[in-house]
């Protein structure tokens, strides 16, 4: 056991998880999933927000198993490895609004860091703008980090607090393959509760065994190596250190080969699948997600693998992404094909105020 | 007397920067960081490793306590 944890904390191990990640992600693809959405954790969840109605955008509306993958995955690693701490108490309603703006950064974008990577190994040049934003905003996030920025210290929690978003997930699980009916419009048109779109991305998966599977894996592989993008960009600016980016470029180079062996590799700006050309907003939406998973500590990916390890600060940021999906569609902040939405620009500029308000104001004296 | 730092509870980054800056304030010496996690350990020691220091990890109770020396 002590060999296979030393051999994950290398820069081999990480290297690893990473090219696992750039391999199945478009395999996912070629099985059914949307364009260079082979896993896009920001997406993903906003699926699982439309399927539990909490947005009624019908195109993109699915209980991703990939998700609910990801921290059962991180909590089997978690419990067999002993490393399954409950813990929670850092500044909770902070984490939940910093991962509400992550999400409308993210959607102003069209994916998180992770799809910025995929969407770049499958040619799409939109991504760059996408990850210049990213990085900006972790560079100032560590401008913050450096001055003294903190949201103070968690506390030890019971040990069935770090259960509880695990079942929410296993709850999930269950909802994507009952799918309850309550009823139907007058029209014809299901009710819910839980809606699974019929056309669009949110109708396009690859079966759920293999998706869960895959998640699995992902969600152990990332618990061991503490896989995390934002932290990739951070630890270079802060500490000038590559260990995370390592697993970064791993993603990146496996899924190019993968692109290009299945065919998927298309280059250019124009005509990317699910992506708009609006240099700016797709600057400035990763800018902003960037910026709120620098202030909270970690990507959306590692938000949902120290979930499984019973971080329930972590839990409650990636709630807080889920719900700002849905408040992403209902006020028409996310973006589509044609561009930025209505009211994406100006959400993005509040949350990016917000995290610049936290960036001055949270600073607990640690030490 | 031993310097300490307590970076128990505290999120990724915030215990590699209170060590980094340890490391930076002393230039060489020892001095200990008492973390919760196994990844703020595997974080600390690779930052110690990185800037020449040389780190022992003893187990209490729940935590680690990373001792850093460097002559």
């Amino acid at each position: 056991m002590s060999k296979i944890t030393s051999f994950f904390a290398t820069r081999w191990g990480i290297v690893s998880a990473g090219a696992f990640v750039g391999i199945f992600a478009p395999l996912l693809q070629r099985w059914g999933n949307p364009g260079n959405m082979g896993i896009c954790v920001a997406c993903m969840e906003r699926d699982i927000s439309g399927a539990l109605g909490l947005h009624r955008a019908a195109v993109v509306q699915y209980i991703r198993p990939e998700i609910i993958g990801f921290v059962l995955g991180a909590l089997i690693a978690a419990v067999l490895f002993r490393e399954f701490r409950p813990r929670g108490g850092s500044s909770p309603i902070i984490r939940f609004f910093l991962g509400f703006f992550a999400m409308i950064g993210a959607l102003v974008f069209l994916g998180c860091p992770w799809r910025a990577l995929l969407r770049l190994a499958g040619g799409d040049g939109n991504a760059i703008l996408g990850l210049a934003g990213l990085t900006v905003g972790i560079w100032i996030g560590v401008l913050f980090l450096r001055s003294g920025y903190n949201l103070g210290r968690s506390q030890k929690e019971m040990k069935f607090s770090g259960w509880v978003f695990p079942m929410v997930m296993i709850a999930l699980l269950l909802l994507l393959l009952f799918a309850p009916q309550f009823g139907r419009t007058p029209e014809g048109a299901p009710t819910g509760p839980i809606f699974l779109s019929q056309k669009g991305p949110g109708s396009q998966h690859a079966p759920i065994l293999i998706s869960l599977v895959i998640g699995l894996c992902v969600g152990f592989l990332a618990q061991r190596t503490r896989l995390c993008t934002m932290g990739a960009i951070r630890d270079v600016i802060l500490i000038r250190n590559t260990h995370l980016l390592s697993g970064v470029l791993g993603i990146l180079i496996a899924a190019f080969i993968m692109n290009l062996l299945l065919g998927q590799f298309k280059a250019g700006f124009l005509n990317q699948p699910i992506a708009h050309t609006d240099y700016l907003w797709n600057f400035m939406g990763m800018a902003l997600s960037g910026l709120a998973f620098a202030l909270a500590g970690g990507c959306p990916g590692r938000q949902l693998f120290l979930s499984g390890e019973g971080d329930g600060d972590a839990a409650i940021f990636a709630t807080g992404m889920i719900v700002g999906a849905g408040f992403a569609h209902n006020f028409s902040m996310a973006s589509s094909a044609a561009g930025a939405g209505a009211y994406g620009p100006i959400a993005a500029i509040i949350g990016l105020i917000f995290c610049i308000v936290l960036g001055f104001t949270m600073r607990e004296k640690i030490a | 007397m031993v310097d300490k730092i307590d970076a128990r509870g505290l999120s990724c980054p915030q215990p590699v920067i209170l060590t980094n800056k340890k490391i930076k304030e002393l230039g060489k010496g020892i001095f200990e960081v008492l973390v919760n996690t196994e990844t703020s350990k595997e974080n600390i020691s690779r930052l110690a490793q990185q800037s020449g220091w040389g780190v022992e990890v003893k187990k209490v109770d729940e935590d680690y306590c990373l001792v850093l020396k460097k002559e």
